[in-house]
């Protein structure tokens, strides 16, 4: 006998070790040292999925409809396997925003929009909030049941409650306490519950065993195995009909849309949204859950079918086949089976509520109140310093509200079918934000008009076929409205849209819905371009595998702002400590020592924004982040940026084009360069072999007179002398060669010393005059300056102009007429520049000479059989000085006998070096 | 991830080889009144391919850890 305070006592001791487990893992999550990080937590707190709606309900359906429970379950399986698609990018998308529940994902995707959270909030809470009396009436009922042990009593003909002995009114008490406590014990900016999950995947370990203990139970205990029970099945003729899938057409019809439902509601339930996406740790757990969740999936539903025909085949009609996995145990006498399969029953219920109550709560607060509150009451609300524990007390009172509705829908509702059938009808209700959630992550057009057009067709067909009817069949609408249709409108029955028969009552639901829904989504879409934000945050969610390589970094955005305002604003959501705590961790990822110090740019407004966020939705976020910050809406060609594919792809070919042109110079530079070194190449090996041929010609002359002087001691001592003063002379050739080579080469490669100053050229022509007297007198030449007076100074290197004069000179006396040659040397200013002339009456450079004798080892006439009379690298060390300078060195072209060198130097300065006159004087 | 860049793909695979096995027409082959060890034969198909699905997308996500 099971005594009612025996089961509440059980019930009470698991609910105890629920509290346990949750408290143990919040205490290991503030330590560090999460429980819940890893894959097989993750995925068995998926399993949140099996509700009691699989846990008795499944048997139920399977009694009713034989393997038509399983495309519920088979649909989550292949969905899993996209789920490396669309699952791990809505994870990330999530992570990287602060994205805390579906809705708010929906509305941060179309532009951060308020109204569309909204919206999604409302379908979520309209399409749950029976689900959740589901789970009350099964938990309640099954209470019941045991209760009357060994009896095997349904709850409908069991005494009649009222409310406060109603084991219902105090479940959903317990579950919001328990919800309370651990679901809203802070706020915290990315809205995890490391307890919570720990005991949902708690929850989900015991549900399993529940049920494999009670399958095998009844298939090995009962029967002898799975082929007993077949065998024994097939010979009820009722039972028949329940191996088969069914009449082709409708059967696999419904087959189909069933599995398509499931699919898209094990993504967008709100409680599966929170586990999978919110709740994640590490997006990487999801590859292991891939393949677990489907395999949890399967254990629990081996069992079904055999505990159904069983079942089916132990009672009489009137037990109701939803609560097999409770009553066969109990018709067998096995009351700790019993209790077990309770408990069983009990962990899916309780994980189920809690998790879609924390859910639809975030949602009702974020999404529902706090823009309304911001709007209504913005002024109030910005006088307070911390809202904090304002947004703490909205969601507490949300998941009391949410729970007693629950409560409230169950006792109106009761066994009516709006009640009963509720599971498939909320997966259809859910399934609705699929196209703007798919839409969103894959399709960078979908816009804001566009997700709510299809929304709100979607779920306004929803109502009309799915919501309506079940009203009517409970009774509260005229049951004319089904038959009929509306107003007596043929086409217009909600079962049979349009005429359209053939499809079971959700396959047929969820067909016109989602056609309405896709429909208006994509039409509307492609109607307009979206607008600026909508486009930006389409670029974030699409792209997010490639935008968060930096996922700090928002991608358009111009403003100024400033780091208070920032901080206060943060601190009054997330608390004063909380956010300070945020801010400096921020701070220290870029080296700075504290909060004051950060910049107050595109990337810390993101930053508080995504903080926010986590705490009140994107939208809100966005709306109080722009209140502090001064935006500038991002320019026409960011916006085109973001609009145009096209663009982007312009852009990119752009930069290729411009990449090649920029390769094609370069290979251009490239090429003159190694002409220009080839050049120089050259340039060098004739300058070697010019330097070789002049030193060998003087080496030759003294190696010759040497080797004479060596071997023939018997010279005499005249040609001795001679042959001595040749060898000198020629060694000074070689030693002033040499010098020359090494100082032309100086000059050219720049590395020459040089001591510039401001000089009176007149001065130093006069002392050049002076050195190269001698010279003169040996050749019985005569020298005549003709120089200007007052001349300006010039800057220069006094030695080096001294070089390039007696250079000039001591050619011109070499050149001069013989015995009674005249060398005149004159100055001038011309201009802004000093010219320097000097004009022997020698025989004059031959046109062919005048410009080769400037390059080095060049000499007028024919050097090879003439005695060579200079070095050939006077003129050109000459033109190097000179053009160091700033001037030019050249042969003046004039009829006439005689040659006349020039050079130029401009002037330095204003200031004169003495008088100011000035006499030109000019060569005749 | 560090896993192969075909597992999308894979998983895809995967995906559709299921919704083949899964639906009408090819389930219709297996829907007869033929018994396995006393089991429906739609009964042991069904499970039959969950189980290898599972298996796959198994060996799929496992696979590549290197």
């Amino acid at each position: 006998m099971l005594r009612g305070w025996v089961i509440v006592a059980v019930s009470f001791a698991y609910l105890g070790v629920l509290f346990a487990i949750a408290h143990w893992g919040d205490r290991r999550a503030e330590a560090g040292r999460s429980v819940i990080a890893n894959p097989w937590i993750y995925s068995l707190s998926l399993a949140v999925y099996c509700t009691t709606w699989t846990f008795y309900g499944s048997v139920g359906r399977a009694a009713s409809s034989g393997i038509g429970f399983l495309p519920v379950y088979l649909g989550p399986t292949l969905a899993a396997a996209l789920w490396w698609y669309a699952m791990r990018k809505i994870i990330r998308i999530s992570h990287a925003y602060r994205i805390t529940s579906i809705a708010d994902f929906v509305a941060s995707r179309y532009g951060k929009s308020q109204l569309l959270g909204g919206l999604v909030t409302i379908i979520a809470v309209l399409g749950v909030i029976p689900y959740i009396s589901l789970q009350l009436k099964a938990i309640s009922g099954s209470f019941a049941i045991l209760l009357h042990y060994p009896e095997i009593v349904m709850p409908a003909q069991a005494v009649a409650h009222h409310a406060f002995q109603d084991s219902a009114l105090y479940i959903a008490m317990i579950l919001a306490a328990f919800t309370i406590l651990f679901g809203t014990r802070h706020l915290d900016a990315t809205e995890r519950h490391e307890g919570l999950v720990a005991a949902i995947a708690f929850e989900s370990v015991v549900k399993l065993l529940a049920f494999l203990v009670v399958g095998a139970f009844v298939t090995f205990g009962i029967y002898q195995g799975f082929g007993d029970i077949f065998r024994k099945a097939q010979e009820v003729a009722r039972l028949r009909p329940l191996l088969e899938v069914g009449s082709a057409g409708a059967g696999y019809g419904t087959w189909a849309f069933l599995t398509v439902l499931s699919m898209l509601s094990v993504m967008f339930l709100p409680r599966q949204f929170q586990i999978a996406v919110v709740e994640n740790v590490d997006e990487n757990h999801l590859a292991k859950a891939i393949w677990l969740f489907p395999l949890y999936l399967l254990l629990i539903n081996v069992f079904v079918l055999p505990v159904a025909l069983g079942g089916l085949m132990l009672f009489p009609a009137g037990v109701d086949a939803d609560t097999f996995v409770l009553t066969v145990p109990m018709s067998q006498h096995r009351q700790e089976l019993a209790l077990f399969a309770f408990i069983g029953g009990l962990s899916a219920g309780t994980g189920m509520v809690i998790v879609e109550t924390i859910a639809l709560s975030t949602m009702v607060c974020n999404d529902l109140v706090m823009p309304v509150l911001l709007r209504l009451r913005w002024l109030r609300l910005n006088e307070r310093q911390d809202v904090s524990r304002l947004l703490v007390n909205i969601r507490r009172l949300a998941i009391t509200a949410i729970l007693l509705l629950g409560y409230a829908y169950f006792r109106i509702a009761g066994e009516a079918y709006a009640l009963v059938a509720i599971g498939l009808i909320s997966f259809a209700a859910v399934a609705q934000f699929a196209p703007a959630i798919l839409g969103g992550i894959f399709w960078r057009s979908g816009t804001r008009a566009g997700a709510m057009a299809g929304l709100l067709s979607g779920f306004a067909v929803w109502c009309y076929t799915l919501l309506l009817p079940s009203f009517a069949r409970s009774g509260w609408l005229p049951h004319s409205f089904l038959e009929e249709g509306p107003l007596g409108i043929w086409l217009l029955r909600p079962h049979q849209l349009f005429g359209f028969t053939g499809l079971d009552d959700i396959s047929h639901g969820l067909f016109w819905s989602m056609l309405a829904n896709c429909a208006a989504y994509v039409g509307v879409s492609i109607a307009r371009r979206p607008g600026v934000a909508e486009a930006s945050q389409a670029s974030l969610f699409v792209d997010v595998l490639r935008h968060t390589q930096s996922p700090e970094r928002p991608p358009y955005w111009r403003g100024s702002a400033s780091v208070e305002d920032l901080l206060a604003l943060t601190g009054r959501f997330l608390g004063p400590e909380r956010a300070q705590e945020a801010f400096l961790a921020l701070a220290r990822r870029r080296g700075r020592e504290a909060v004051a110090e950060l910049r107050p740019d595109a990337e810390l407004v993101h930053f508080a924004e995504t903080q926010l966020a986590g705490a009140i939705g994107g939208a809100s976020a966005r709306v109080l982040v722009s209140s502090v910050v001064q935006e500038e809406p991002p320019g026409l060609d960011e916006v085109m940026d973001i609009l145009d594919e096209a663009s982007q792809v312009r852009a990119y070919s752009r930069q290729l084009e411009q990449q090649s042109r920029e390769l094609r110079e370069a290979t251009a530079e490239l090429r003159a360069a190694n002409a220009r070194l080839q050049e120089l190449d050259r340039l060098k090996d004739d300058f070697i072999s010019n330097v070789t041929h002049e030193l060998r010609t003087p080496l030759t002359a003294i190696r010759a007179l040497s080797e004479i002087l060596h071997d023939d001691p018997r010279t005499r001592l005249e040609d001795r002398r001679r042959f001595l003063g040749v060898i000198v002379k020629e060694a000074e050739r070689l030693t002033r060669l040499i010098n020359q080579t090494l100082d032309l080469a100086k000059i050219e490669s720049g590395s020459a010393e040089w001591h510039t100053s401001e000089l009176d050229v007149a001065e130093v022509v006069r002392e050049a005059a002076e050195a190269t007297s001698q010279l003169f007198r040996d050749r019985g030449a005569r020298l005549s300056l003709r120089l200007a007076e007052g001349l300006p100074r010039v800057r220069a290197d006094r030695d080096r102009l001294m070089q390039v004069l007696v250079n000039l000179l001591s050619n011109a006396v070499k050149f001069c007429a013989p015995e009674r040659g005249l060398v005149e040397i004159r100055l001038a200013e011309r201009g802004a520049e000093l010219r320097v002339e000097v004009q022997d009456d020698g025989p004059g450079v031959a046109p062919p000479d005048r410009e080769t004798i400037f390059e080095r080892f060049r000499q007028a006439g024919e050097t090879l059989t003439g005695k060579p009379r200079g070095t050939g690298l006077g003129l050109p060390i000459s033109r190097r000085i000179v053009e160091h300078f700033g001037g030019r060195l050249w042969l003046e072209e004039r009829a006439g006998p005689g040659a006349t060198f020039c050079f130029s130097l401009p002037v330095a300065s204003p200031g004169r070096a003495g008088a100011t006159t000035m006499v030109t004087a000019r060569g005749g | 991830m560090k896993r192969s860049g075909m597992t999308g793909e894979r998983l895809v695979a995967t995906f559709l080889l299921g919704c083949v096995l899964l639906n009408y027409p090819v389930l219709f082959l297996f829907a007869r009144r033929v018994t396995v060890a006393g089991i429906p034969l739609v009964y042991v198909y069904l499970f039959g391919v969950w189980t290898l699905l599972i298996a796959i997308l198994a060996l799929v996500v496992e696979r590549k850890r290197s």
